[in-house]
């Protein structure tokens, strides 16, 4: 691919090779930041039996929701899958979705760490609680901590106000939360934004995403369910 | 005089009052969420969110939502001078990092040791959800927990095991509730004060390990009726 040039020309396009079975990373919380118009492609892909890792699991059919009534999701890591998740919480009571929850502090930890080449971390959250189970614990300088592996991704599907044409991200305000530290942990990250630039045209100073993680850029206004 | 229990309101009213001037501060879900309008107007509180704001201000006015400036709650919020944004990544480096001063919760149970009981009611439908609650109560300098003294069938609240999930083991320092103002010290619980009207015997029939306290117990100050 053209490293000064990451565009691609649709959503669509943009989301064609993901298979059956992938592993994908959702940004967004409390209704800012969600890459929408990339889920809707992806709903429109059809892929299926995906693993997901996202911090809430959709409002009603609005942000993930789509891929859950649409049943293209087996598995999820998630902090919070929410009330509002009424096609994931159906499918969890029947037993269809296999669920991971995480501490939200730890999930994003975990994505951190994979990013930065760390395998696994020691930490105090969860300690003496049902996260602990099956986790290996070890006391340093006194006190207790459960051993937490990093989580990566074949994908990750993001969401930035704008671009530049090589990927350097600026986010909007609150929108931030999860994309710039799941666009470090996943081989394919995919960032819809609002505005392309040229390069050379954001200020260095605000790119919070530098290009190197970034794969493909598709402009797309945004979508919100609130 | 009038015995009544405190609304959730009041416990908000009295747990503002923790608060001391300039603290970074997280709040949870419930009465917590209640307590930043009874902060006094000449303290200033720089509110912390897990989505990745510090110096939140109130709720945007209808008709001026921001819906990419939103608090953990999903409500629509605004900025005070000097706040900022950053990642879930960093917002998480500050409560686990023991970077706030002040945390405050709410509960099912709380144990005389500070265990803290606040995100899954056993049994109950759904997956249910962790969210930060875990990353806050390990992390945070002082662990407020504010919530009703007991449940609504009578049952405690403030027991000496909890037997719900836990959120996370000996992290409260104060409880705040309807009935009485609670320290968990090393050597158990301690009655810092009672609401109006009460003794310090009918709050210890509600709870179930033994309360510490000498003499007169002062009385929660409440303004608000």
């Amino acid at each position: 691919m053209d490293r000064k040039n990451r565009v691609y020309p649709s959503v669509d396009e943009s989301v064609a090779d993901i298979p059956d079975g992938a592993t994908i990373m959702f940004g967004g919380f409390g209704g800012a930041g969600f890459p929408n118009n990339l889920i809707q492609g992806l709903a429109r892909r059809g892929a299926r039996n995906l693993r997901v890792i996202s911090n809430n699991c959709g409002t009603g059919d609005g942000e993930l929701g789509i891929l859950f009534k649409n049943r293209q999701i087996g598995h999820v890591v998630a902090a919070f899958p929410g009330p509002g998740a009424t096609y994931f919480q159906q499918q969890f009571d029947a037993g269809d979705i296999d669920l991971e929850l995480v501490p939200q502090g730890i999930l994003c930890e975990r994505m951190r760490a994979y990013g930065a080449g760390i395998p696994a971390f020691y930490s105090p959250v969860g300690v003496g609680t049902d996260v602990a189970k099956g986790k290996e614990e070890r006391v340093i300088r006194g006190k207790r901590y459960i051993l937490e592996q990093a989580l990566g991704a074949d994908y990750a599907l993001i969401r930035a106000q704008r671009a530049d044409r090589m990927g350097n991200l600026v986010y909007r305000k609150a929108a931030r939360n999860f994309n710039p530290i799941m666009a470090t942990a996943a081989k394919t990250t995919i960032v819809e934004v609002e505005e392309v630039v040229e390069i050379g045209a954001l200020d260095p100073e605000t790119v919070v995403t530098p290009s190197i993680f970034v794969d493909r850029i598709v402009v797309a206004k945004g979508l919100r369910y609130v | 005089m009038s015995k009544q229990r405190l609304t959730r309101e009041q416990i908000a009213e009295r747990a503002a009052l923790e608060l001391p001037d300039c603290a970074y501060v997280n709040l949870g879900w419930g009465i917590p969420n209640l307590i930043a309008a009874y902060v006094p107007k000449d303290v200033t509180i720089y509110f912390h969110s897990e989505n990745g704001i510090l110096g939140m201000g109130p709720r945007a006015p209808q008709g001026q939502e921001d819906f990419d400036l939103v608090d953990a709650m999903k409500a629509p919020v605004t900025l005070i001078p000097g706040a900022a944004y950053f990642s879930q990544v960093d917002a998480h480096v500050m409560t686990r990092g023991g970077h706030l001063d002040i945390c405050v919760l709410g509960g099912l149970q709380v144990s005389e040791k500070g265990d803290l009981a606040n995100w899954r009611v056993p049994g109950a439908k759904g997956a249910g959800g962790i969210g930060g609650a875990m990353d806050i109560s390990v992390g945070a300098q002082r662990l407020i927990v504010t919530m009703e003294h007991t449940a609504k069938d009578g049952l405690r609240k403030i027991v000496k095991t909890c037997t719900y999930p836990l959120t996370a083991i000996e992290c409260v320092n104060t409880i705040i509730t309807d009935l009485a103002v609670i320290d968990v010290t090393p050597e158990g619980l301690v009655l810092r004060e009672v609401a109006p009207g009460f003794t310090p015997e009918e709050v210890q029939e509600r709870t179930e390990p033994k309360l510490r306290y000498t003499g007169k117990v002062p009385e929660m100050a409440i303004k608000r009726r």
